[in-house]
């Protein structure tokens, strides 16, 4: 009976701790909620509706919203081009850094010992310095009298006044060298927690090594590829940088598209559907790349 | 390899011919050194096929090294490893015939169940892999859970899990790496009869690997006591615990009680030893001693307890002058400490039988155990080896 009675009051103090911890959290939702309201929400808010703006308005003369839905259709016929051109750069510098960046965080993960920690530095390392500093001297490194543009025009895979600055390639290094380190963190943190056991049971059970990685290895990782190609892939895609630095007007990128219009021919209506479309297109395919990849099971 | 299969008649087909027909596993003169410590030093072992064998030891022993080098996942330093006549000892580990339970067991999280059994079927391409599963599964009473993912199990079930996916290779030697060290007191019994059955129903070599005493002796046919890298004494669990060698292998396994005493003379059936002035006896198969010093043994159960100048059933050996110093009472017996008169506490368990009283806090009593059941180490030996175990 004492028990019974015992227990009404432990249960009264459970249920208003846990209602005490439910409004606790709401209350530490509220910075990141006002924050997000006020530099996301209303900005997409205002990026939709000048999307929609007539486009024969300016700055002098006004915007009018007049539901401009041909915006969006203009902008596909005028810049296809540079969109797909974008997602194209964009997956090619991803699959290099996916390649670089699994080698990398593998060895990393599983064979760097005590030099662990030191190698991660290294991998952050880059940060320390612009973004600007570190693109401008790809220039000087792809330079057209540089080491690698001489090297190779010897060996005749350049010809003799044959370029890498203001072309694909130079773009596409240098998205793959700037975005590498968002490949890399997310890769070494799902392969370090990869319990090494496994892979000696794969060995146990038959699986030589090459097979266990495809088996064991690989699927575990898959939280970091996922991750990791995100990180590279859509910053890689909207980037303008690059293609302004390394390369010239005939690999322009969708950024490059929408900086312009933006700053320079004060087309805001265009360059707020372009930016709509690149939005849209880059939800879409991460929806369907996470739904295929079957991370959600993983997690 | 080549050595052993041109073994007949080639020259040096005595050593190695012996090997051809061993058809368990044999381990000869392995060592294994890491960069500071020797793990393992010049182990001999043979382990006959379809037994149930047990490797014993203090956590650090190099039990767990032995393991895995049998399953290839560490390379002896020197010395070699042979199962069924053929040298395995620098052999890939996917390319034995052996498979392994280890600790925490190492289930795939990504895969469920079924292609966690399925698993060294699959890399074998081996056929039927679908009712081969099955039948696994019924074994170990699974078959419900075949889609689930191992984090959805309990520990028990992951354990069976562990266990299935190995069996199911049908390996030459399975190896078990404290495989019950997770689970709790009342499942580890369970399991131990379940391995038990298991091993029996499917005859395959077991290597159990364990710092459990209770689980090695309840489990095993024959169980190598290790300690510091070398095994200390091997045998039927049985002998082991009667017929002690060394004062570590009489502490691990089970309590002793180890008493100071002098050998006064030996015939071929009993020696005599002088133990702080009483003359006791002990069987000479059972005196393990170089010198004339050495420790006698006895196990706390086998000593008997009664009033002074009581007349013990048991001839022989008779101890006067004790002193209870402690009684702790278990129900089904009652454990005593008996302070003797030259200062030693010894142990006393007595069964709770109604043929004795049970006696109190400071009475006199007399000791008594016959002369069979003593043992007789070696001084140099440090008595408390192996007494304080850690689990």
């Amino acid at each position: 009976m004492a028990s019974t009675a015992g227990t009404s009051p432990a249960l009264a103090a459970a249920s208003e701790s846990t209602r005490k911890r439910g409004r606790v959290g709401y209350l530490l939702l509220l910075p990141a909620l006002a924050w997000l309201t006020l530099f996301f929400v209303i900005p997409l808010y205002s990026l939709v509706a000048t999307s929609l703006f007539d486009p024969s308005g300016s700055d002098f003369r006004g915007y009018t919203m007049s539901w401009a839905w041909g915006n969006y259709t203009d902008a596909l016929q005028e810049y296809w081009q540079p969109l797909l051109r974008s997602i194209v750069y964009g997956g090619i510098a991803t699959l290099f850094c996916l390649i670089l960046g699994y080698v990398l965080a593998y060895a990393i993960a599983f064979k760097a010992g005590r030099w662990k920690n030191l190698m991660l530095v290294l991998v952050i390392a880059p940060f320390f310095t612009s973004f600007l500093i570190r693109t401008l001297s790809w220039k000087l490194i792809l330079a057209d009298d540089g080491l690698i543009v001489n090297t190779l025009q010897a060996v005749h895979v350049l010809g003799s006044d044959g370029r890498l600055l203001a072309t694909p390639v130079a773009v596409i290094a240098g998205l793959t060298y700037n975005f590498l380190p968002f490949m890399v963190l997310p890769l070494y943190a799902s392969l370090d927690k990869i319990d090494h056991r496994l892979i000696e049971a794969s060995g146990d059970l038959y699986a030589h090594p090459a097979v266990g990685f495809f088996k064991v290895t690989w699927p575990l990782s898959l939280p970091g590829v996922v991750s990791g190609t995100l990180l590279t892939f859509i910053p890689a895609a909207g980037d303008f940088i690059n293609v302004q630095l390394l390369g010239s007007p005939n690999q322009r990128m969708v950024g490059s598209v929408i900086q312009s219009l933006f700053t320079d021919a004060n087309n805001y209506p265009a360059a707020a559907s372009l930016s709509m479309i690149l939005m849209l297109l880059i939800v879409a395919m991460v929806l369907v790349y996470v739904r295929r990849a079957g991370t959600e099971e993983l997690l | 390899m080549s050595q052993v299969a041109e073994a007949p008649g080639s020259e040096d087909g005595a050593a190695t011919g012996k090997d051809a027909t061993y058809d368990g596993l044999r381990l000869q003169k392995v060592t294994k050194s890491f960069a500071t410590f020797t793990a393992v030093h010049e182990l001999d072992l043979d382990i006959p096929r379809g037994s149930f064998f047990a490797l014993l030891g203090p956590s650090g022993c190099g039990k767990t090294t032995t393991l895995r080098m049998v399953a290839g996942l560490e390379t002896p330093t020197s010395g070699s490893i042979t199962l069924a006549g053929a040298d395995i000892t620098y052999a890939k580990p996917y390319r034995r015939p052996v498979n392994t339970v280890f600790q925490s067991y190492a289930l795939f999280p990504h895969l469920d169940i079924f292609e966690n059994v399925a698993f060294g079927l699959r890399r074998r391409r081996s056929k039927d892999v679908e009712s081969q599963v099955h039948e696994m599964l019924a074994l170990v009473e699974l078959e419900t859970q075949a889609r689930k993912k191992p984090a959805q199990l309990s520990g028990g079930q992951q354990q069976r899990v562990a266990l299935a996916r190995a069996l199911i290779n049908k390996p030459e030697v399975l190896l078990l790496d404290e495989p019950l060290g997770a689970l709790d007191l009342k499942l580890r019994r369970a399991m131990q009869i379940e391995l038990k059955r298991i091993q029996t129903e499917v005859g395959l070599t077991f290597v159990h690997v364990t710092h459990d005493q209770e689980e090695a002796m309840t489990m095993a046919d024959t169980v190598a006591v290790m300690n510091k890298g070398v095994i200390e004494q091997m045998g039927a669990p049985s002998v082991l615990y009667e017929n002690p060698r060394s004062t570590f292998v009489a502490n691990f396994l089970g309590q002793s009680n180890l008493i100071e005493g002098t050998v006064t003379g030996r015939s071929a059936d009993v020696t005599s030893v002088d133990m702080h002035g009483i003359s006791v006896s002990v069987p000479t198969a059972r005196t393990h001693v170089d010198g004339d010093q050495g420790w006698i043994g006895i196990r706390p159960e086998k000593v008997l307890i009664g009033e002074p100048g009581e007349a013990l059933d048991a001839p022989g050996n008779t101890i006067p002058g004790g002193v209870i110093t402690d009684v702790s009472f278990f129900g089904v017996s009652t454990q005593y400490l008996v302070r003797m008169p030259w200062g030693q506490e010894l142990q006393v368990f007595e069964q709770n039988t109604g043929r004795t009283r049970i006696f109190g806090h400071g009475e006199k009593v007399e000791l008594s155990w016959r002369p069979e059941y003593a043992f007789l180490l070696d001084h140099d030996q440090d008595a408390t080896a192996g007494a304080d175990r850690d689990d």
